[in-house]
């Protein structure tokens, strides 16, 4: 347990005494969607509070309409013509009588315009002012202000003087190793690592020269090389008045700036270098006059384990951090509550030296995607949807909904908290293991091995973790003949010990003489698998496999292999089979009959990879294309796709207008070869 | 409804020993149906799969539902026939479940000289017909059969139950809308080009099924053309341009999918006949059948313990209990459904003749399906019996079984002689079903008593001419008949030549009963007008 001490500046803000705290308002409206707005009504309800939901038109029947008290419909699906309305949530929250705005994370969380509206409709916004979030938004003005307030910033000279002297001592000044970088580059072009003074003069001749050759501009810019990044931030929490830490997290475990694994306390957190931090991320706060939850993000150098003199500020996030459930968990605070009860005028619930540090959590987000597929974001109906039930589980959806291609897929979070880390990470993996899911791909695999993977398991996890083992971390992995036998049983229907019409269960595999041998065959990615059933009652199957025969048997609700229990969970979906053996493995079912059928049409259609924004058509009717040629863009998850060309040929038609939100499959492009043209 | 209270030790000397006897003939048995199943010659079976196929077993295995149950018909028909030429009579019949629906499957096994039919292939085929058209169960056929067998032509081409028939029965089933679904496999030449052609629906497997009547030699022979099978005859040609199949399958796979695909669109559902429970097992092991039944048909033993291990529950409504005791008869169900039960405990006096036919009567009027339990050594003979009647009371009783509507199911349990055989449901008399037990032994009498005629009809005629006969001597001709009757009443035997519908091993009866009675079920149960009973 972590009890912060001795430390002056908090000693200014220990005996504070809370305000009156009588709510402005008793009815708060929630501007989001999924699960923090699931997770946000929780509290308010638990608070006494009426909850109103907004939802778009892809929303209607989502868990957070469900769950809230009142629900105003905002706009259709796209989130720019809803979640994005800000007059037309300041609207609802007239029409539903609220009291107050309650903007979650994203969407219109920091928007000082939004802040400035809202509190001139008379309403209660649930955050920081619009002047804390101006302050801060701005990455560039919120490092000068940090800079003035005495908190570090990453160290780096980006000014126009080119001079070599004057650049040798900026680079001095910064302390090795630093990174020289062309100030128009890209792609790692005139881009050297430094060491120390010595090599500074040979190395900047070096990427001055690349840089003129790449960019015909030899201009430089000079930061302090970082190389074991690890992101860390601190949860402050203000009134307007005073300011509090709530500790810091890790979120060093990020795919392309995405945090994918969070956790609380930083693993190998000195006492000194959490002072040190809290201290500066409360100085950021105060700096502003910070009122509600907020994060200030650092970047650590973790080279040599982490050092008070080795953390610079990033930015400051003006909002409830999706992770924050880590620090709930260590902390037992509800953090939604504060910023309810901050926004209803009180004061700071807890002084500083009431927080304290109990145990480790941590928090893995589980999302609709495809981690052997570049983690293309996927669609689909959640056909399974179990959680352990010993984890805090953060979602907003439910079994049975959609996967909706217009928002953020992430299903849920699974968050676990254990007397020390080792404890915490273990169930997560446990929980990620028993965690069932089925309908849409998702990354609950590549979770798990993130979780299992040794320099995770060592506490020394750091941003380029993930880039670096993307492979092992992505790898499918083949299923052993206890899950391909499990998998023939499922997908021949017996996957639950009966057959479907249970008062049949007696006739499953009856033969006079001999038992017959059904071939079942199977998909499992590009592998085409098979077993021979042989089915002796519905609750026991002998499987061939190849050579080896495996005796299956069903009792205690579970199937047994050669007497071994398999632990295992089958699911059977419309031509799916799912085994969660440790891990997914997906089988798809292979009708024979697709087999010989005609493929309709010519199959020269490019078709959407993944469901998205069609942003461009970069071809037109007769374009001669080939083979890589760029035909399209797709916008999805923020991110653009390029889509190119399979083959030569020459565009027949464009099937879909640039600017339509397609679904996975979608047909967008037809094309033709160049004779039949 | 009462339940049987067995008096069964299992224990004792004599169970042990009567499940000792048991097991041997089981064993006879269950080796004759794997040879059986096994097909042709390793060679034969090898050079099949070489061609791409599955082997006939596989064939019908993935023809049916994962899991589904297969009722086989004839399973050692030609046992010990035409020198063991014919393993299972070289086809493959039974009923399974297609998308649920039971259906009759006769599958030519090519591996058996060339699925070509012999004598008993051929009564197979017609008995697995009989028993869909009177179940109205719809037929897959799965072709590869290279028409009749040569060398046995008379027996196989012109009679009324011969090759003919099994066309004639398509159109006649098919005209009672029983659907009829022909998948080539293989070859179907001459008459075997028929079956697909006189099926409702027919698939062909590309590169591997052929249809024509006469093959590329006959056709050299008679108009000197030079044709290959598959020009003359093959997938493509019949889904293309002749018009014999209409679907054409990639590989075997592909082919029983399809032919799964024309079972799941026949629209077709079973009709609700009769009140069905939900079932319970019985109270007693049927593992304790091998122990209870004597392995020599001479022994007395009470049917009723029995039935213990057959009837849901062990509930038994016994009708008439006091009277004509040496027939028991009642209500029941067997895996959920009714069943009228008539088994013997001994032999069939006049007034249990009159108790079944009444019993019959009963079953008839109620539409409830009857169950024989075979162990009968005839109707009671000597001058008392003969002087009340007995032949009378004999007819009601098989008057009264030959004429219901209500499906029959027989099982031969022990013995199945003389008269005894008819009024119990014997093959003559239609039952759906008829399946025998490994102990059991059919014959127009036993063979002592068969081989005593004879002795006593000859040592008459010796005597009569002055001669003397010794004992030793009357031994010496009596051994002949008593050899063939113990040869021609093992079930083997029998089975072989398809007076039954297959030998069950005694535990899986109450299986076997439910799913022929399932089976049964498929046909509306008709009302039953009876012939004169001669009062």
């Amino acid at each position: 347990m972590y009890k912060k001490e001795g430390d002056v500046f908090f000693a200014k803000i220990l005996k504070f005494r809370p305000r009156q705290g009588v709510p402005v308002f008793d009815r708060v409206l929630i501007a989001n969607r999924g699960e923090i707005a699931c997770r946000i009504i929780r509290t308010a309800r638990r608070m006494g509070l009426e909850t109103v939901a907004v939802f778009s038109d892809a929303d209607r029947d989502t868990l957070h309409v469900e769950m809230a008290d009142h629900a105003v419909h905002i706009g259709g699906a796209a989130a720019a013509d809803s979640y994005l309305r800000g007059e037309a949530i300041i609207q609802a929250a007239r029409q539903s009588s609220a009291g107050a705005i309650h903007p979650g994370y994203g969407f219109l969380s920091e928007n000082p315009d939004f802040v400035t509206a809202v509190e001139a409709a008379g309403l209660v916004f649930v955050g920081p002012s619009a002047d804390s979030i101006r302050a801060l938004g701005l990455k560039d003005a919120a490092k000068t202000l940090m800079d003035a307030a005495g908190v570090p910033v990453v160290p780096g000279y980006h000014q126009a003087a080119q001079d070599e002297d004057l650049l040798a001592a900026e680079a001095a000044g910064i302390g090795y190793p630093v990174l020289i970088k062309a100030v128009a580059g890209g792609g790692g072009k005139g881009m050297r690592r430094v060491e120390g003074p010595a090599d500074f003069s040979r190395n900047l001749a070096h990427a001055r020269a690349e840089a003129q050759a790449a960019f015909g501009n030899d201009a430089v810019l000079i930061e302090k090389y970082i190389e074991t990044p690890r992101h860390i931030e601190v949860q402050v929490f203000g009134d307007g008045t005073d300011a509090v830490h709530l500790f810091e997290r890790d979120c060093s475990l990020q795919r392309r700036h995405q945090k994918v694994i969070e956790e609380a306390p930083a693993p190998g957190m000195s006492d000194e270098m959490r002072a040190a931090m809290g201290a500066a991320a409360v100085q950021a706060a105060r700096a502003v006059r910070y009122s509600g939850a907020g994060t200030v993000e650092f970047i650590v150098d973790a080279r040599d384990g982490l050092r008070p003199d080795r953390f610079w500020f990033m930015e400051m996030n003006t909002r409830l951090q999706v992770e924050h459930p880590v620090t709930e968990l260590i902390t037992g605070v509800d953090l939604v509550e504060w910023q309810l009860r901050v926004a209803a005028g009180e004061r700071l619930p807890k002084s500083q030296d009431e927080l304290t540090i109990t145990g480790h959590a941590v928090e893995a987000r589980i999302y609709a995607e495809d981690p052997a597929n570049a983690f293309l974001p996927a669609t689909g109906v959640l056909e399974r949807l179990e959680f352990p039930d010993d984890l805090r589980v953060d979602s907003g959806v439910r079994e049975g909904d959609a996967i909706s291609p217009y928002y953020d897929p992430m299903i849920a979070k699974l968050i676990s908290h254990g007397e020390t880390r080792e404890i915490a990470l273990a169930r997560l993996r446990r929980g990620l293991a028993h965690s069932t899911l089925a309908g849409t791909v998702t990354n609950l695999d590549f979770l798990a091995a993130l979780c299992a993977h040794p320099e995770v398991c060592a506490g020394t996890p750091d941003t380029g973790l993930i880039a670096r083992d993307l492979a092992p971390l992505t790898a499918e992995v083949a299923p052993d003949d206890v899950v391909l036998g499990l998998a023939a049983i499922v997908a021949a229907g017996l996957g639950a010990g009966v057959p479907a019409d249970e008062g049949a269960a007696w006739q499953a595999g009856f033969n006079l003489w001999q038992v017959t041998g059904q071939d079942i065959a199977l998909q499992y990615g590009e592998t085409r698998l098979s077993a021979c059933l042989r089915v002796l009652a519905a609750d026991r199957v002998d499987v061939g496999i190849g050579a080896r025969q495996i005796c299956f048997c069903y009792r205690g609700q579970s199937w047994w292999a050669d007497g071994q229990k398999t632990g295992a969970r089958v699911l059977l979906l419309a031509n799916e089979v799912v085994i969660h053996r440790g891990r997914a493995y997906r089988f798809q079912r292979i009708d024979p009959l697709q087999r010989g059928q005609a493929v309709a049409g010519s199959g020269n259609v490019l078709n959407s990879p993944m469901p998205g924004m069609l942003k461009a058509v970069l071809v037109e009717p007769g374009t001669r294309i080939l083979q890589g040629d760029r035909l399209a863009v797709l916008e999805a998850m923020k991110m653009e796709h390029v889509l190119s060309a399979p083959r030569d040929g020459v565009i027949a038609e464009i099937l879909t207008p640039a600017g339509t939100q397609v679904d996975s499959g979608a047909p967008l492009i037809r094309f033709e070869d160049e004779e039949n043209a | 409804m009462s339940r049987i209270i067995s008096q069964f030790v299992s224990g004792s000397e004599a169970a042990r020993a009567n499940r000792v006897a048991h097991l041997e003939a089981l064993e006879r048995v269950r080796a004759a149906a794997q040879a059986a199943a096994r097909g042709g010659s390793e060679k034969a079976r090898e050079r099949h799969l070489k061609r791409g196929k599955m082997l006939p077993r596989d064939r019908v295995a993935n023809l049916l539902d994962p899991g589904s149950p297969f009722l086989e018909i004839g399973a050692t028909a030609a046992h010990d026939m035409y020198d063991g030429a014919a393993p299972g009579a070289g086809i493959i019949c039974g009923i399974g479940r297609v998308h649920g629906l039971e259906v009759m499957v006769v599958c030519n096994d090519a591996t058996v000289k060339g699925g070509t039919y012999f004598p008993m292939t051929v009564k197979k085929h017609l008995r697995a017909q009989k028993i869909a058209a009177e179940n109205n169960l719809p037929c897959v056929y799965l072709v590869d059969s290279g028409g009749a067998n040569l060398p046995n032509q008379d027996e196989v081409f012109p009679d009324r139950e011969h090759f003919g028939r099994i066309f004639y029965n398509q159109a006649r089933m098919s005209a009672r809308a029983i659907p009829q679904i022909g998948v080539v496999m293989g070859s179907c030449t001459a008459g075997g080009a028929y079956v697909p052609a006189m099926s409702d629906v027919s698939i062909i497997v590309k590169e591997q099924g052929t249809i024509f009547l006469a093959g590329p030699p006959l056709v050299k022979a008679a108009l000197g053309e030079i044709v290959s099978a598959e020009e003359l005859g093959g997938g493509d040609v019949h889904t293309r341009l002749s018009g014999v199949a209409d679907y054409l399958a990639e590989d075997d796979a592909h082919a029983l999918a399809l032919a799964r695909e024309a079972v799941a669109n026949l629209n077709r559902e079973k009709p609700r006949t009769v009140c069905l429970r939900s079932p319970e097992e019985p109270l007693y092991d049927p593992e304790d059948l091998l122990g209870i039944v004597p392995p020599d048909n001479r022994t007395p033993y009470d049917v009723r313990e029995v039935l213990a291990r057959l009837l849901d529950g062990s509930r038994f409504d016994e009708f008439k209990p006091r009277f004509g005791e040496t027939l028991v008869t009642g209500f029941a169900h067997i895996k959920g459904i009714p069943v009228g039960l008539v088994g013997n405990n001994g032999v069939i006096f006049s007034d249990s003749a009159a108790k079944g036919a009444h019993f019959i009567q009963l079953c008839s009027q109620r539409r409830i399906p009857l169950v024989f339990l075979q162990n009968i050594t005839g109707f009671m003979v000597g001058k008392k019996s003969e002087n009340e009647g007995i032949a009378r009371h004999g007819a009601k009783m098989v008057t009264a079984v030959a004429s219901t509507n209500v499906p029959k199911v027989t099982v031969v349990i022990g013995a199945s002689n003389g008269a005894g055989n008819y009024g119990m449901a014997g093959r003559a008399y239609d039952p759906r079903f008829m399946w025998s037990w490994p102990n059991a032994s059919v014959a127009v009498m036993g063979g002592e008593q068969a081989a005593g005629v004879l002795a006593t009809v000859r040592r008459e005629a010796i005597e009569r001419a002055g001669g003397s006969w010794s004992a030793e001597e009357e031994a010496e001709f009596k051994r002949p008949t008593l050899d063939m009757f113990a040869r021609q009443s093992n079930p083997l035997y029998g089975s072989a030549r398809l007076w039954d519908d297959g030998i069950i091993d005694p535990r899986k009866t109450r299986e076997v009963l439910a799913l022929s009675l399932s089976a049964t079920l498929n046909a509306a149960i008709e009302e039953t007008r009876f012939g004169v009973f001669r009062m």
